[in-house]
């Protein structure tokens, strides 16, 4: 595989090993089609938020009891719910720029 | 082991952890279509933002025996335990964002053997390959066995339904996925641990009465005041931890931290997969407050437990230390949360299985088969060979649990040998990084020397040869020998053999071209709040303030 001289800018130690896969990356890679993983955390903590938050809405007085009085399930529901949200909200606002493709990005 | 441990899930709390299931499995599903070469498999293509790689990395640590191990040292040694996070991990991970990241991403290596290949030569280079690719199929085994056990005890699941739910759904996510797979799983274990965690710590601290309830608390329980501090009494060894202040600074702090999170690659990996070299260098730096806090939901509940748990601290059935979390589960939290925290064990045990897999497969394409065997074929092929790899690590992981389901001494004797590995794998690279006249054979025989070393102490430890105080004490000892003995012996061995050409080692050691490669760097790159050594330089400041209050 020839080399990519602007790779080495300062000479660096060339390795044909590391080259090639190199070259592979820069002319193929389909690493800019990764999907956003905030959507993922933010979508599983809503639904968590919700189920363990409505099982807060009507736990017993037993289960109350159980965690020291406190309403836990109720708090840790809201809790995650508002924490999915704003994972949500993050990725709406600033949304993933694609890396663009390897060799374009030279200056 | 009777029925006193298992939990009272609903079906509720099964649809947590099944939602949490099906949401790994979609993810690897997911991250295919983002595979197209094999850097893409094995490096996530380089792609990922910083933050994401950061949690990933302090995530991929979160495995087995770090939750479920540090709160049980917490209720056994109290607040020294610490320092396995403020000076045993934070100044090692900043030294690696800062110091090391720019050799490791800068030569564009593929994984940690590699750079020994570049530096050195192939001796050194198959030595390091072989060591890792063992290390991580036989720890991934410990891994999932631990998962198994935990399943087991809680949930009441037989050992080998366990043991092969957990390894399939690694299995499947890392094949199809590849380390984007991992990666991205790991972000999500990693708040879905966090989630799991808080709640225990937070009823935990209401039910002994604050955090003034719990120090007088542990005042007055087997550990009293010593308990409560970190560095006092560390003058002699008359301590908790058996710790003299000299074997906490330059071993743990030292030789063992700055040897397990510089030189393993299944946490550099998630470095190098960063999309360039800021976010790179950034890596392990953001990883650093996580791991700064992680001790209020591991040691906290630790000392919690020994408190309202009578009887903690047995040799053996449901009241050993180990069990301190799980204890407090039982006791504490209702369905719903119960459901959560579950999931979040489950998710710590898979993060480190993962880990371990994703790092073996990487290793034994790159730098065992395609540098040894099979060379010149085409990209496509190594992601084969990678995925290939990938199932026979778990079939042999899933072998390793089976072996330490028969004598559950043997996986601490597994991760206690394989972190014998690390000190002398560090002390070359130090030496290799910042002497650029070191030649290839000392780099070699500085290796395998202070491997010997390391794993003679060890095994001279435990056939009663030589005496310490505690096996953590070994460990200080056992790497400080070796480091001195990479040392020794790259000093005598180097005048006596030829150096390396310049041209050879350009980019991979200190002072040979200024490391300012092809300027990779993102718009907003330059901003303050990016800059490594600042945030470096925060993480070790507060890591130091942290220690005041339990002085």
């Amino acid at each position: 595989m020839a080399d990519d001289a602007d790779r080495y800018q300062h000479g660096e130690a060339h390795d044909p090993l590391v080259d090639e896969t190199e070259d592979a990356r820069e002319a193929r890679s389909a690493a800019a089609r990764l999907f956003d993983i905030r959507r993922v955390i933010g979508g599983l903590f809503v639904v968590y938020g919700l189920i363990v938050g409505l099982m807060g809405l009507f736990d017993s007085s037993a289960e109350i009891d159980k965690a020291q009085g406190v309403r836990i399930n109720l708090w840790a529901g809201l809790a995650m719910l508002v924490f999915g949200l704003l994972m949500l909200l993050w990725q709406r606002l600033r949304p993933t720029e694609p890396p663009e493709p390897h060799t374009a990005d030279e200056r | 082991m009777g029925d006193g441990l298992r939990l009272n899930m609903n079906a509720l709390d099964y649809l947590i952890l099944a939602l949490y299931f099906v949401t790994v499995l979609g993810v690897g599903f997911a991250a295919r279509r983002a595979i197209r070469t094999s850097v893409d498999f094995f490096l996530s293509g380089r792609s990922l933002p910083a933050w994401v790689t950061g949690l990933a990395f302090v995530s991929a640590n979160l495995g087995a025996l770090e939750i479920i191990g540090m709160a049980a040292n917490g209720a056994q040694y109290g607040i020294m335990t610490v320092h396995y996070y403020w000076i045993g991990a934070v100044p090692a991970m900043v030294f690696l964002g800062i110091v090391m990241m720019p050799f490791y991403y800068g030569s564009k290596v593929r994984s940690v053997p590699e750079y020994l290949r570049l530096r050195f030569n192939r001796p050194t280079h198959l030595l390091n390959a072989i060591s890792f690719a063992v290390a991580q199929v036989l720890i991934a085994g410990v891994n999932l066995y631990a998962l198994a056990l935990i399943m087991q005890l809680l949930l009441g699941w037989p050992l080998w339904v366990a043991i092969v739910i957990g390894a399939f759904i690694v299995l499947v996510y890392i094949t199809i996925g590849g380390l984007s797979g991992a990666i991205y799983n790991e972000v999500l274990q990693f708040f879905v641990i966090i989630a799991g965690l808080v709640p225990i710590t937070v009823l935990g601290l209401v039910k002994v009465g604050g955090v003034s309830g719990l120090m007088d608390a542990v005042r007055g329980s087997k550990l009293g005041e010593a308990g409560l501090h970190a560095w006092q009494g560390t003058g002699s060894t008359d301590n908790p931890l058996g710790a003299h202040w000299l074997g906490i600074v330059f071993g743990l702090g030292f030789v063992l931290s700055f040897g397990y999170w510089t030189t393993n690659f299944a946490e550099v990996q998630r470095a190098l997969s960063a999309r360039n070299m800021s976010a790179a260098r950034r890596t392990p730096i953001i990883a650093a407050y996580p791991k700064l806090l992680i001790p209020v939901v591991t040691v906290i509940p630790g000392l919690i437990a020994l408190i309202t748990v009578k009887g903690l601290g047995a040799e053996s059935g449901d009241l050993v230390y180990n069990n301190a979390i799980p204890l407090l589960m039982r006791d504490l939290l209702p369905n719903g949360v119960l459901g959560i925290a579950v999931t979040g064990l489950v998710a710590s045990f898979m993060a480190g299985m993962a880990a371990n897999v994703s790092g073996f497969n990487t290793v034994f394409t790159y730098d065992i088969w395609q540098a040894y065997f099979k060379r010149d074929r085409s990209d496509e092929y190594y992601v084969r060979v990678g995925r290939i790899a990938t199932v026979v690590a778990v079939l042999i992981g899933i072998g390793t649990a089976f072996i330490a389901a028969g004598f559950s001494n043997i996986m601490n004797y597994i991760q206690a040998l394989f972190s014998v590995f690390n000190a002398p794998l560090f002390g070359t690279f130090i030496i290799g990084m910042f002497w650029k006249r070191m030649s290839a054979l000392a780099g070699f025989w500085s290796l395998l020397s202070g491997t010997v070393v390391a794993l003679g102490t060890y095994l001279l430890y435990r056939a009663g040869v030589i005496d310490f105080n505690s096996d953590l004490e070994e460990s200080f000892w056992g790497a400080g020998l070796a480091f001195v003995t990479v040392a020794v012996v790259a000093a005598i061995v180097t005048p006596l053999t030829r150096p390396k050409g310049a041209d050879e080692l350009t980019g991979l050691v200190y002072g040979l071209s200024d490391t300012t490669l092809k300027d990779d760097s993102l718009a907003g790159d330059a901003a303050w709040y990016r800059s490594p050594v600042l945030l470096g330089v925060i993480a070790v400041v507060l890591a130091a303030l942290f220690y005041i209050p339990v002085f």
